[in-house]
């Protein structure tokens, strides 16, 4: 492809290119795997997992917005166990590269999965979401506090073997996300996923009522991109050695590089998947032609290049 | 985003993503039929089965897709048709196509409707222009030699869906109104009751609105005959990875799940279905909250 080599390393972790999908928007890779091949992935980023099933939530579980979308899944999943056994199962057989998101109700909750997570072996990276928005006690979120937020990751990264990359993915809805950021990587994340839903609502103008059976829902698609490449920014200007993996309304291989250009060494494709199931490896392919058609090798060389000055080029 | 080449799917018989072209968008009562050209899917699409269409074009800014259960699949012309009604900006983008435009088009999706090992007779409920994928399954039942006794309901006329086709595919045609222009004054359930009965028929289908499938399914219950129902319930994806689409299913093990229409329907069991709980979590499903909700 033009000789751009996608490959790259992600807190160790070698990756044949940047894009993964994101997580609750894959799945656990099966159904995608029909229209390419999950294996070419950067990785597979499974649905949150959590210890026990999860019916979620009730329906209507989506609202269309403009360039994006609301849910209120309610991360239903099927528990752990079988998780383990089905899931991860298929995903390993299959070849695929895997980030195993876990999410917990409380911190030993998270220790849990991530010591059951942590001892498998090919698990690429472990992913750990304190920033859904769709659960019962929004004080629970726990990517909107630095403590609350230091507290799940340093439980996660004491049971998960050194080997095994630990991101923390972080919610927008947040006053300062750096401060956050800077609380998780100090309790011992490798890096930073960026970022999770907003929290949103819309009203249905037929029932004149909220139109989500959760009322709120989190906020994804293009319509977030901005915030989410301002999050990148910001915390890579802060901490410009810290791995991130950028998310958030990604639907063309220029969208990937611009979060790559802000400070991301990698990306996930999320909610541009229901429009297209093809769109990840799209992403990969469309990613290599913007890399080339500006010169560029790899991916790697153009990690934070928007923060250089214009005579540094 | 529009795919420039079918993406091929690795399973057999699986998905295909097909960069599909419009033939021909016209009236159809008080609906639209579009049909399109979508290279590889009709020769894998079975009766029940649904297509996920992607609207507004590449830049739209409408991110989910629309699906709509498969009217008739064509082979050899290589064509799908659709049925659909203009409900909002989605399907207002569609009632605009032009013959030759492009359409990003994923299918077949979900499960079929199942075909009976023995010839027995069968009764296909329709509502609306739920009706659409009955002809197809008509013709597949009749090759069976089971015979086939279609009920076309509505709420008026120009709501029904294939009143003339219906007669070339069925043995027997019986069409309801709500409003009494036209056939039998009333719903498609005040006359099964008696239909079943007198064809002796051994397998209902259905296809409709969800109000509709849930007495349907209850009538046959009382009958002690088997259900088959295609749920049309919102989706955002269509193949199986956004969750948005699930209704409360009893499984083989007897508990229920929140369970997504795309995969393991549309086509359900009638008495599988917790009719009464669709857009709640019933407390006893599998993984419910303890306590307030999630």
């Amino acid at each position: 492809m033009s000789g751009v080599d996608l490959s790259v390393d992600l807190a160790g972790v070698a990756l044949p290119n940047p894009v993964m999908t994101a997580s609750g928007c894959a799945a656990a890779g099966r159904e995608l795997d029909q229209f390419f091949d999950v294996a070419e992935l950067g990785a597979v980023v499974t649905k949150s997992i959590m210890r026990d099933s999860r019916s979620g939530r009730p329906t209507p579980r989506m609202a269309e917005t403009p360039s994006g979308m609301l849910n209120s899944i309610g991360l239903q999943g099927p528990g752990i166990d079988s998780f383990l056994a089905n899931d991860l199962r298929w995903l390993t057989q299959r070849g695929a590269r895997t980030v195993v998101s876990i999410a917990g109700s409380a911190v030993g909750e998270y220790a849990e999965l991530a010591r059951r997570v942590g001892a498998i072996a090919g698990v690429s990276a472990i992913e750990v979401n304190i920033s859904c928005p769709n659960v019962e006690n929004r004080g629970l979120v726990f990517a909107c506090d630095p403590a609350q937020a230091s507290t799940v990751v340093a439980a996660v990264r004491r049971e998960v073997p050194a080997e095994i990359p630990v991101f923390a993915k972080l919610s927008p809805d947040v006053t300062d996300i750096v401060a956050i950021a800077d609380s998780v990587m100090s309790a011992g994340a490798t890096g930073l996923s960026m970022i999770n839903t907003l929290l949103g609502m819309a009203i249905d103008p037929e029932t004149l009522r909220p139109v989500l059976g959760g009322v709120t829902g989190g906020l994804s698609g293009p319509a977030v991109r901005p915030v989410a490449l301002r999050c990148v920014w910001q915390v890579h200007a802060a901490m410009p050695d810290v791995p991130i993996i950028g998310i958030g309304g990604i639907r063309t291989g220029f969208d990937a590089l611009e979060f790559l250009l802000a400070g991301a060494t990698a990306v996930q494709v999320g909610t541009v998947i229901f429009h297209d199931p093809s769109a990840p490896m799209r992403v990969v392919s469309e990613l290599a032609a913007e890399l080339a058609e500006r010169g560029f090798k790899s991916p790697a060389e153009v990690v934070g290049f928007a923060h250089r000055s214009g005579d540094a080029e | 985003m529009t795919v420039t080449h079918p993406v091929a799917a690795t399973a057999q018989g699986g998905p295909l993503q097909v960069p599909a072209e419009v033939v021909s968008l016209g009236p159809a009562g008080d609906y639209l039929l579009l049909t399109l050209a979508a290279p590889g899917i009709a020769e894998r699409t079975r009766p029940g089965q649904f297509a996920a269409l992607a609207v507004g074009g590449p830049q739209s800014s409408m991110l989910l897709r629309r699906s709509f259960s498969i009217y008739r699949a064509d082979p050899d012309a290589d064509t799908l048709e659709i049925v659909f009604a203009v409900h909002r900006k989605g399907t207002a983008w569609l009632a605009e196509l032009q013959p030759g435009d492009p359409v990003d088009v994923v299918g077949p999706l979900g499960r079929p409707f199942e075909l009976p090992d023995q010839p027995v007779a069968c009764v296909l409920v329709g509502g609306g222009y739920g009706t659409a994928p009955l002809f197809s399954l008509a013709q597949r039942l009749r090759v069976r030699g089971c015979a086939v006794h279609l009920v076309l309901g509505a709420a008026s006329e120009p709501r029904l869906f294939g009143v003339a086709e219906a007669e070339r595919v069925a043995d027997t045609v019986t069409v309801t109104t709500e409003d009494g222009s036209t056939g039998v004054r009333g719903r498609v359930t005040d006359v099964l009751s008696d239909l079943v009965r007198r064809t002796h028929s051994g397998q209902v289908y259905a296809c409709g609105p969800m109000g509709m499938l849930r007495a349907v399914a209850a009538v046959a219950a009382d009958h002690d005959l088997p259900s088959q129902c295609a749920v049309e319930e919102a989706m955002a994806c269509g193949v199986g990875v956004c969750m948005t689409c699930v209704l409360p299913v009893i499984g083989d093990d007897g508990r229920t799940r929140m369970t997504r229409s795309c995969v393991d329907g549309p086509v359900f069991a009638g008495d599988r279905v917790r009719w009464d709980a669709v857009g709640t979590v019933p407390a006893d499903t599998v993984g419910a909250p303890t306590g307030g909700g999630h």
